[in-house]
């Protein structure tokens, strides 16, 4: 691609660092604000303009709070579980196609590389869990575990409607494809069940289960305190952010829009839209039972997605014949 | 399909190891910055202000493990779709065919396992 000579690989690296590194606490600030508009109170307005600062503060108070690795609990898998998260999520970004050539890395396997390390996020809490040596925690471990698996099963399978339209893995070509119509249109169900799938693997309200905190403390963190627990904290938001971002990508053009605001604009904007629908979801929705969660995604959604898969490529393919069927 | 060499995998080891140093220096730094205070109750793993019982590692449902072992094996039945999407066109409809009695074939494991209440999560 020859834009994407034009900026230095090193440059687009340091800015998708800097820029997920510096939204993530940001969101707590606009989760805290929003949560507050929609239940009628204030929320953080006292430091800074729109109590702004508390984001500063927030930080701050996570690097001073004492970092304290239980006695009983596994020490060096307990220190690795909370790096695997944030890694993991921040390696997602990678693939993404902000602008044109605006890309870490073009690779042509962009999706299958999402999938894989949207996955490996399911060791951190696996591990967490299990090393804090807690009942709460292992508990929660579990729960999260098997749902964050359960999950990924057809949140690969829900991209695949994409991949059938594009012909490809690459999210700059599945942007590229959509210059005509948004793969929302097309791929409705498919957008429904990545998103419900998407909000499953960061364990977000309504389906954070792994750490419900009325029913077991803070689940697969509860022993964790200081910045090991920021590590879980903010690696949820950036699991926000990739998730919002990949929709955006996948169903909602990416990039594409009216030509009076620049391409990046678009993408920044598009994936603010979804942050705050992930946020309005934990508003307003309660949080189901376990066999409830699990029930759902296997019965349910399952079917629905392969269905879905079936469907589409019947479609394209009367489409690729003209009508003309050959049997 | 655009072909991938190795040199296109070079920005993401150095995205990796900027995002490892970031996340290991504030762990360290953190860890460093912070105060040590250890007092004995601190030192029991928490049970809601109850004093804690026994070990945490001990006999757990076998529904979880169900539920991961049902996940490899629908994850890698998922994994031969992957491929098929990507060149279904060249494929055409024979591909279509086959992909259609796999799928069946799937499914018939799905009803299978439902059944037999292996997603089952009362007793």
């Amino acid at each position: 691609m020859e834009e994407s000579a034009s900026i230095h690989p090193m440059l687009i690296i340091a800015g998708v660092l800097g820029g997920v590194l510096l939204v993530a606490p940001g969101l707590i600030w606009l989760e805290r604000r929003l949560l507050a508009l929609w239940q009628d109170r204030y929320g953080p307005n006292r430091a800074g303009p729109f109590g702004l600062l508390v984001v500063l503060a927030d930080t701050l108070k996570l690097f001073f709070k004492e970092d304290w690795t239980p006695p009983f609990a596994d020490r060096f898998v307990f220190v690795i579980a909370p790096a695997i998260v944030v890694l993991t999520a921040l390696l997602g970004f990678v693939v993404i196609p902000f602008a044109p050539g605006f890309i870490v890395s073009d690779i042509n396997i962009g999706i299958l590389f999402f999938l894989a390390t949207s996955s490996m996020g399911a060791y951190s809490i696996i591990l967490g869990g299990w090393a804090s040596n807690n009942k709460y925690a292992l508990l929660g471990a579990m729960r999260g575990a098997a749902q964050m698996i359960s999950y990924e099963v057809f949140m690969g399978l829900s991209m695949m409607g994409v991949v059938l339209l594009t012909g490809s893995f690459s999210l700059h070509r599945v942007v590229e494809a959509q210059a005509d119509m948004w793969f929302v249109i097309p791929q409705f169900i498919g957008f429904i069940t990545f998103f419900i799938a998407g909000i499953a693997e960061t364990h977000r309200l309504p389906f954070d289960i792994p750490e419900s905190e009325s029913e077991i403390i803070a689940g697969f963190h509860s022993e964790y305190s200081g910045m090991k627990f920021g590590m879980f904290f903010v690696g949820e938001y950036i699991g926000i952010i990739l998730i919002s971002a990949i929709t955006v990508c996948l169903y909602f053009g990416g990039w594409l829009g009216p030509d009076f605001l620049p391409p990046v604009v678009w993408f920044i904007l598009k994936t603010f839209v979804f942050i705050i629908i992930f946020i309005l979801l934990r508003a307003s929705l309660p949080r189901p039972r376990y066999d409830q969660l699990m029930d759902f995604g296997w019965k349910i959604i399952l079917p629905i997605t392969i269905i879905n898969l079936m469907v589409t490529a019947g479609i394209v393919l009367l489409r690729e014949s003209d009508g003309k069927l050959p049997f | 399909m655009t072909n991938t060499g190795l040199v296109d995998y070079l920005p993401i080891l150095l995205m990796f190891l900027l995002a490892a140093g970031f996340v290991g220096v504030t762990m360290v730094v953190t860890h460093w910055l912070g105060p040590k205070r250890k007092t004995k109750v601190k030192l029991q793993s928490f049970e809601c202000g109850i004093e804690s019982k026994g070990n945490a590692r001990q006999a757990f449902p076998i529904k979880y493990f169900l539920v991961a072992i049902l996940f490899v094996l629908f994850d890698v039945e998922v994994i031969f779709m992957y491929p098929w999407a990507v060149n279904f066109k060249e494929f055409g409809i024979p591909g279509f065919i086959e992909m259609i009695v796999f799928i069946g074939l799937l499914l018939v494991g799905f009803f299978y396992i439902i059944k037999k209440k292996a997603l089952e999560w009362e007793d």
